[in-house]
């Protein structure tokens, strides 16, 4: 891929005239958009996700509520809402009731740096269609979904009873090894780009014609990378097959079982926004955000093409990834926890690394003008025994026994 | 040593001998009531499983000793289905009896009625029609199917496949639909009586099953394509509680868990029964003994058991389809109107049923989970002294220690699956 100029360095260009009264009424009035964007989105992906898997499994789906049931999940949230709160007698009390929050307040504020559509302009004033733009924006997704694990873990732990407790540990070890899957995944997508700012990285894979999909658009030059992400991410936001926190089949519900009421309720909305936060991130990393072919017949800088043709390619794709989400599943028994432990420090881990690596010398070979049919072979080489050495590290099964 | 020190030793003596391996002493009212802190030092956590968990099949408990979530020891505990039913059948008549055992295993509720009516019948020295032999043989197959369907269904769910759940229970729906054709129920048929079966088929019972038959076929290639070489799925059961032939048969453990390990014992094949010896079938045993072979027999033995069906429904005999002896079946309703000698026979048969003459015997089949056997002591009267009922699933429970011993919490749910254990049989 080449890369492009930014045309706005100094990130979000609501600030560049300074802090005024009107500019703060932006920020409120986008956090609330955001916010009630984020909020339809979950009820509206609830419903989508029970009728798509409903119609996989020969059945119907809700079907009572408004049209087509779509009201179904704002239903449930009412019905939740209206039912009696219990504490256990051994919850540890404050942080029982708090662990739900800390869970959805992450969810949220991870959302803040996702690049839904392209620029507006209002009056005197542009902005990004983003909440933030923060020059570190990857690292604070890192850092939310990191912190929303706390909420898992604290719930488990508070409840004072043990499939709780189960569900929570099973949750903290397996964040902590796919933390670091995620996070190496992502280097492969920030050498490319070189930048952290997540509109910087949009920026990157602008639509120029229908060959920037493979070119431009990051999910073939970091084909790698993708499929690891995408795999940590579905670990991360505790999604079958790998949502062992839960596992209704084996902890009866893990982390949540003593929860009852809203706090069920929002537990079940932060599960579903770290969800779709997850999507709106891979879209932006790997499939250019809110990037596309614009509508050639209308005026190239007139509002549809602004406005709309961006956010409705992003929502596209958003949607597209959230139906592979509910396609799994439908589809995919549960792995077993220590099989999942295993993939993560012993497959992903390695293969993010390494693959970050073989980028970095494409990268740089570029860069230089060397000749890579000679790098990249050598690279990929290199990469493939310093993988070998590493597994020749982990003691097999056999050596494991004999250390017991 | 004075007396109130002995009395005292005594009852400790007493109270040690009744906390037997594995069981748990309640927690001090004050820690309950206070929410006290949780014993410390303690290296393993005891964790009931069920008698309410969504993967222990009804009302099983086992109580499992964890290190992290390696399991050290396991127990199951039963009895939170009994009802008391081998009891209640020495209260009932003969005719009522096969009312009363088709609700043991309500997943395979003819199997039940059949051996129940083969111990009468044998003691009555009874011999049956054959068109109501192939009848029977018939019914238990499609019954077999149906259990089996289920399994696929509740093991699939159990290892997280929902998916499987929904496309297990929709052939089986469509099993017991066409059983409803036939008995008029779709479970607890109490079709199979001694002495025949109720009725005989009706029309237009052909074209039916061959739809039925078709249809569970492409539903068993369905499962096989979903879940068979789904690696998800070959981690979770490849090798997962694995038990050997002689700690199968040590245990009393039958059906596909042993075959499973190696043993093709099936009494179908090994003590022919009904009409076995003439419909052509295998045997599908394993060689590993773990949770993968048992859903493999378990997936092949329905396409072996439509292969019964067909034979059965092809070969069928005419004939009557039950003994045409009046102090055993009652007389066709038109006759009552007209005979005064039918309608006597109708009213004893109805109030104080038959007399078996005195004996003792033991009658076993191959239920879907195993062999089922009846034992059924008779003195003479209208009423047994004494009904039991070996259900397969009660020793069958019995593989859980072995199976389990150090796997982890996931791969107890799927041996307890692979298992499929009917608590109704069980505790009876």
């Amino acid at each position: 891929m080449t890369r492009l100029a930014n045309p706005f360095p100094g990130g979000d260009p609501l600030f560049n005239h300074g802090l005024d009264l009107t500019v703060i009424g932006f920020v409120i009035v986008k956090t609330l958009i955001v916010f009630g964007l984020l909020l339809v989105s979950v009820l509206l992906y609830i419903w989508f996700m029970r009728k798509v898997i409903a119609d996989m499994q020969n059945r119907i789906g809700p079907d009572q509520a408004g049209p087509f049931g779509i009201l179904q999940t704002l239903a449930d949230g009412i019905k939740l809402f209206f039912k009696e709160h219990s504490t256990p007698a051994r919850a540890d009390r404050p942080v029982y009731l708090l662990a739900p929050f800390v869970s959805a307040l992450a969810a949220f504020l991870a959302f803040a740096i996702v690049p839904f559509g392209g620029i507006a302009r209002l009056g005197t004033h542009t902005t990004f269609l983003q909440l933030a733009d923060p020059p570190v924006g990857v690292l604070w997704l890192l850092a939310m979904s990191g912190i929303g694990v706390y909420g898992v873990m604290l719930a488990g732990w508070s409840s004072g009873s043990k499939y709780p407790l189960l569900g929570s540990v099973r949750a903290s070890a397996q964040v902590l090894s796919y933390e670091a899957a995620m996070g190496l995944s992502i280097v492969g997508v920030l050498v490319h780009t070189g930048t952290l700012s997540t509109r910087g990285i949009v920026l990157q894979q602008t639509w120029q014609n229908w060959h920037s999909f493979v070119s431009q658009w990051l999910w073939l030059p970091a084909i790698g990378a993708f499929v690891i992400f995408l795999i940590a991410a579905t670990a991360e936001t505790n999604h079958p097959p790998f949502d062992f926190s839960e596992a209704e089949e084996e902890l009866a519900g893990g982390y949540h079982i003593e929860y009852g009421g809203i706090r069920f309720a929002i537990f079940y909305l932060a599960e579903f926004m770290n969800m779709i936060t997850m999507s709106a991130i891979a879209v932006t990393l790997f499939l250019g955000g809110p990037s596309g072919p614009k509508l050639g017949f209308l005026n190239q800088g007139g509002w549809v093409n602004v406005w709309i043709v961006p956010v409705f390619w992003f929502l596209l794709k958003l949607w597209v990834v959230l139906y592979a989400t509910v396609w799994l599943r439908a589809s995919l028994p549960r792995l077993r926890y220590d099989l999942l432990m295993d993939l993560g420090w012993k497959v992903l881990i390695e293969a993010a690394f390494l693959w970050a690596m073989v980028t970095g010398v494409i990268v740089v070979g570029q860069d230089q003008h060397w000749n890579l049919w000679i790098v990249t072979p050598a690279a990929a080489v290199a990469a493939l025994l310093v993988y070998g050495f590493l597994m020749m590290c982990v003691p097999g099964k056999r050596e494991l026994e004999d250390i017991r | 040593m004075s007396d109130r020190t002995r009395a005292s030793d005594q009852e400790e003596q007493r109270l040690e001998h009744q906390t037997d391996e594995g069981a748990q002493a309640l927690a001090r009212r004050s820690e309950v009531v206070s929410g006290g802190p949780w014993p410390e030092n303690d290296e393993t956590m005891i964790i009931n499983m069920g008698p309410q968990h969504p993967s222990t099949h009804g009302v099983l408990r086992v109580m499992l000793e964890l290190d992290g979530e390696t399991i050290l020891r396991s127990k199951p505990v039963i009895g939170y289905l009994h009802t008391g039913m081998e009891k209640t059948g020495e209260e009932l008549t003969y005719v009522q009896g096969a009312t009363n055992v088709t609700r043991m295993d309500y997943l395979a509720p003819l199997s039940n009625e059949l051996v129940f009516s083969m111990a009468v019948e044998r003691l009555l020295d009874l011999e049956i029609p054959p068109r109501a032999v192939w009848i029977r043989m018939m019914l238990v197959e499609l019954q077999r199917m149906a259990s089996h369907l289920l399994f696929q269904a509740t093991n699939g769910m159990d290892v997280g496949a929902v998916s499987m759940m929904v496309y297990g229970w929709r052939e089986r729906e469509l099993t017991l639909r066409f059983l409803e054709t036939i008995t008029g129920l779709r479970m607890n048929h109490n079709f199979i009586r001694p002495g025949g079966v109720a009725a005989d088929l009706p029309d237009g019972w052909r074209a039916d099953l061959d739809e039925l038959c078709t249809l569970v076929e492409r539903g068993v290639r369905d499962y096989s394509a979903l879940l068979s070489e789904n690696p998800i799925f070959l981690e979770r059961l490849v090798g997962i509680g694995t038990i050997t032939t002689e700690e199968a048969i040590a245990r009393g453990i039958t059906g596909p868990i042993l075959r499973a390990t190696g043993f093709p014992w099936d009494l179908r094949k090994a003590q022919p029964y009904l009409a076995y010896d003439d419909v052509d079938f295998d045997v599908v045993y394993g060689s590993h003994g773990d949770c993968y072979d048992r859903f493999n027999i378990r997936l092949n033995e329905i396409l072996q058991s439509v292969n019964i069906v067909r034979q059965c429904a092809d070969g069928l005999p005419a004939g009557d389809y039950r003994v045409q002896d009046r102090k055993v079946t009652p007389p066709p309703r038109a006759r009552i109107d007209e005979s005064m000698e039918a309608l006597i026979h109708h009213f004893k048969l109805f109030t104080e049923g038959f007399r078996v003459p005195a004996g003792e015997t033991y009658v076993a089949i191959e239920s879907p989970r195993g062999e089922i056997g009846c034992y059924l002591v008779a003195d003479g009267t209208g009423k047994p002294v004494r009904l039991h009922i070996r259900g397969p699933s009660f020793y069958n429970l019995q593989g859980i220690e072995p199976m389990t011993s150090g796997a982890l919490i996931s791969d107890a749910v799927a041996t307890i699956s692979s298992i499929d254990p009917i608590m109704g049989e069980a505790d009876r």
